[in-house]
Parts: structure tokens; C-alpha cells; sequence
């Protein structure tokens, strides 16, 4: 049996290819889930932090998200992904769990990235904003958090590149992501090279296209910017 | 040339008329005191700033000027003493900052101009999200003052592309746009190079001629001497001295005012 034959009988004949679409599905709805939550977990501590440096009525806040920070940074991610998937959410679907978890998890890490880019934005711009008449948040939203954003992106192509490799683990409760695809595969057909290796050209390519997509979407940024000046170069 | 422009610019700058209101008195600052740790910066300030009064505060670095502008807005929170801003307490803890920092221009020694917006947003921002009016009003009032200043083609440049006398310009009109009722500039030609100072002095000036209040902290004497109805010399924390341009660049009476007269005029 040639090369073709086995990877045909491994894959089509045996119709384990669905298998490993579902388990692609699955890896793709978890790290898009879990970067949406972690996100906006991770934006809203930042600027809760940022807020809490000159007003002492938020400092319990700040301590607060110090604690989530601390504790969710010290855990193994697999660690959380089993206590929330047999204490906290019991009975829930492990997509979902798998989901909320990694999303906490990242939120974590997204915090901290989120607020230096906060704290690089020029102090100005937030005076600015005020001076007109902006509340913080107002300035906050509009002003400085899309600057802070822009000066992060590469750093949350980073994140989210290591967040889809991290819901490899997914396995763990039962939810079959693409990782977990590819072992049952490789179980089922007693064809151990060929499920693995498709299993890893796949994260391959997602986190090229990841990392190619990124680029572009700065570039396209920095053009915004310099669009009209070499017209206006006269 | 010139007298068509002066003709145009009540029609073009939104200024108030200040005889519509009964009340004259626009800021009544008292007893201003600030901090910064062990410093005292600003050791009690009394300063009452008329509608229609253009105000130079000037004196040596380090002596509070720019402080106690921020003050006035409370960009910095004073530690002690008291801001009447159009009657209302402004150090009270329950006064909406926000409200009345809307009647109060700033403009900055570094322009502060949002990068990642064009000219046109950075004009539009405020004035839509604070529903002062709809977005297509906005933009007309912002093309109007962009006009005015000479830069109604670059309504859709980012600030980066602008030179720093264009920047400073549209800063100006960018606070112009809220309508305030008095306009506070910190060094506004600081950060300029030399060839950029005029254009930017030249609108402050037509604003003044518009009869906007102003409270302008500069180095600038000819623009202090020629535009203000009255000059403050700030000197360590308290005002040192204070009248009219003539009396205080002619006839300066304290040695401290002198000898920084004569290092910069």
C-alpha cells in the first residue's frame, strides 16, 4: 500500500476526514470564544487599573483585578479547564466550558498587555479629551483606548496566536478540538503519523494565516496615517 | 486685506456677546493653592477674569503660570482656595466638571491633536458624542472655522500631516468648536518653530479682536503687549504684579519683574 492509499484509507474511506473538520470547528469557536471574552475581560481591568491610579474610591477594584490576575496567572490552564469543567460549571457542554475558561485565562495575560498600551498613549491625549468637556470613559473609549489598542497589535497577535495553540488541551473535558480529532483518529486506524502530522500542518497554517492577516491589518493602519501625505508634499 | 478680515471674523468665530448676559464677571478665582508633594507651587492666587478680557500671564519658568491655568479648569486640582466659574463653585466635589469644562477651551503647548483621527474628527469628536449637535452641524461649523484659518483642505489629513503651526491652529479651532465661553491657551507657540509662531499669534489675535475671553500663559511680550488688557506677572507661587500692558512693560515697579523683563524682552 503506497502513501496515497494509506492516507486515503486513514482519512476518506474510513470518513474520519469529518472528524477532523469537527474538531477544526471546535478549535476555531473556542479561540474565537475565549478572544472575544478575554478581551473584553482584559480591557475592562485595564481600565479599571488605569481609572484607580488618582480616584482611591476604586482602589478595592484595582486590588480585586490584582487578585484575578495573580491567581489566573499562577494556574496551569489545564489545572482551570478541569476545575471549571467538574466543580464551577458542572454539567455544562465542554465547548462552552472550554470556552469561559480559556477566556478567563487569557484575560488575564490580555490585562496586563492592554494597560501598557494604555500607559504608552501621551498623558495629553486624555487631557485633551477632558478639556473639551469628555468624561474619562468618553475619552477613555474614544481617545485613548483605540491608541492603545494600535500600539499593542502585535502583542495580541501574539496572545492570540499562543491561545489557539493553548485549546490543544481542550481534550481534557471531553470536548473534541482538533488535537483531540487527530489522537482519536490515530486510535481508531492504528495510523499514528499521518492523523498527527495533518493535526500539526493544520495548526501550522492557522497560525500563518493568523500571523499574515495581522500584518496586513497593520499595515493597513500605518497607511491610514501617512494616506494623504505624499500628496501633500509640495 | 486686513479690514475685510476683521470684518469677518465676529461672523466667523462663534463668540457670545458678552453684553447679552448681566453678569461681567466670567472667573472669580481666590486664595489658589497647589501642591505637588513638598512644593508649593501656587501660594494663594486672586484673579477675576472679565467676559471680553484678554489676560496674559507671564513670568519666569517654574514660577506656576502654566499650574495655575490647569487650575482653572482643574486639569490640576487645586488644594486650597476657590474657582467662581459663571457662579458656579468649581472645587466643590459635587460641581460637574465636565459641564463646565465644556465652556472652557484649552489649548496646549503641545497641541494634544488626536492622531488617530483626521483634522475633520478631531474638530467633530466632542461636540457630536457630547450631543451638543448632530454630526452633519458639526461639520458644517468645523469647515466654516477650518475656512477661516486657512486650512479648509485639510479637513481630511491626519495630524501628522500637518505642520506644528497647522497643528496648533486646528487645536485652537478644535476648542473653538464646543463654543466655549472662555478660551485658556499654556504656551501655545512654545513647541513651534520660530517661522510657525506668527500664524498661530495671528488667529489668537483675531480671536481676541472677536471679543472671546482668553487667559493666554506665554513668553510671546510683543503678543502680551499688543493683544491683552491686562498682563499678570506670576512669580513664585503668587501674582508678583499685575496691570495694564503699558503699565507693566513701561513702568514695572518690583525688582523681581524688572530683571525678568530685561532677560526677556
Amino acid at each position: 500500500m503506497n502513501w496515497f492509499d494509506k492516507l486515503h484509507e486513514t482519512f476518506i474511506a474510513t470518513g474520519h476526514y469529518k472528524m477532523i473538520l469537527g474538531g477544526l470547528r471546535n478549535t476555531m469557536i473556542i479561540t474565537l470564544g475565549a478572544l472575544l471574552i478575554g478581551v473584553v475581560i482584559g480591557s475592562v481591568i485595564a481600565v479599571v487599573k488605569y481609572f484607580s491610579e488618582d480616584a482611591p474610591r476604586m482602589k478595592w477594584a484595582a486590588a480585586l483585578c490584582d487578585v484575578y490576575v495573580t491567581v489566573i496567572r499562577g494556574i496551569p490552564v489545564v489545572v482551570l479547564l478541569l476545575i471549571f469543567y467538574f466543580v464551577v460549571l458542572s454539567g455544562a457542554d465542554g465547548v462552552i466550558v472550554a470556552i469561559i475558561t480559556f477566556g478567563i485565562n487569557s484575560g488575564a495575560y490580555m490585562a496586563e498587555l492592554i494597560r501598557s498600551g494604555i500607559n504608552a498613549v501621551d498623558k495629553g491625549q486624555m487631557e485633551a479629551g477632558r478639556s473639551l468637556g469628555l468624561s474619562k470613559l468618553q475619552a477613555m473609549r474614544k481617545i485613548v483606548f483605540p491608541q492603545a489598542i494600535r500600539n499593542i497589535l502585535p502583542a495580541i497577535g501574539n496572545e492570540m496566536i499562543a491561545l489557539l495553540k493553548e485549546t490543544s488541551v481542550a481534550g481534557y473535558v471531553a470536548v473534541v478540538d482538533l488535537t483531540r480529532a487527530g489522537n482519536l483518529v490515530r486510535n481508531n486506524t492504528f495510523d499514528a503519523i499521518n492523523p498527527l502530522l495533518l493535526v500539526a500542518l493544520v495548526y501550522l497554517v492557522l497560525v500563518v494565516g493568523l500571523t499574515r492577516l495581522l500584518k496586513v491589518f497593520e499595515r493597513k493602519l500605518a497607511k491610514n496615517e501617512e494616506r494623504i501625505r505624499k500628496r501633500d508634499l509640495r | 486685506m486686513k479690514n475685510e478680515s476683521e470684518n469677518a471674523i465676529s461672523a466667523d468665530f462663534p463668540v457670545k456677546d458678552a453684553s447679552a448676559s448681566g453678569d461681567n464677571l466670567l472667573i472669580s478665582v481666590r486664595g489658589l493653592e497647589k501642591r505637588f508633594g513638598e512644593i508649593e507651587v501656587l501660594r494663594g492666587i486672586d484673579l477675576d477674569i472679565n467676559r471680553g478680557d484678554v489676560i496674559c500671564i507671564i513670568g519666569p519658568s517654574g514660577s506656576g503660570k502654566s499650574t495655575f491655568l490647569r487650575c482653572l479648569n482643574l486639569l490640576e486640582r487645586p488644594d486650597g482656595g476657590s474657582i467662581v466659574f459663571e457662579g458656579d463653585e468649581l472645587t466643590d466635589k459635587k460641581t460637574d466638571v465636565n459641564l463646565h469644562r465644556q465652556k472652557m477651551g484649552m489649548v496646549f503647548q503641545q497641541f494634544n491633536l488626536f492622531p488617530h483621527m483626521t483634522v475633520m474628527e478631531n474638530l467633530t469628536c466632542a461636540p457630536v458624542l457630547l450631543k451638543k449637535c448632530t454630526k452633519e452641524e458639526a461639520e458644517t461649523k468645523a469647515n466654516a472655522l477650518l475656512a477661516r484659518i486657512g486650512l479648509a483642505d485639510r479637513a481630511g489629513a491626519y495630524p501628522n500631516q500637518l505642520s506644528g503651526g497647522q497643528k496648533q491652529r486646528v487645536a485652537i479651532v478644535r476648542a473653538l468648536c464646543m463654543e466655549p465661553d472662555v478660551m485658556l491657551f499654556d504656551e501655545p507657540t512654545s513647541a513651534l518653530d520660530p517661522e510657525m509662531v506668527g500664524e498661530v499669534l495671528d488667529v489668537m489675535k483675531e480671536l481676541a479682536e472677536s471679543g472671546m475671553t482668553m487667559a493666554v500663559v506665554t513668553h510671546e511680550m510683543g503678543f502680551a503687549r499688543e493683544v491683552s488688557n491686562r498682563v499678570i506677572f506670576l512669580d513664585d507661587g503668587v501674582i508678583g504684579e499685575e496691570g495694564s500692558p503699558a503699565e507693566v512693560f513701561g513702568n514695572p515697579q518690583s525688582e523681581r519683574l524688572k530683571s525678568f523683563l530685561s532677560k526677556v524682552l
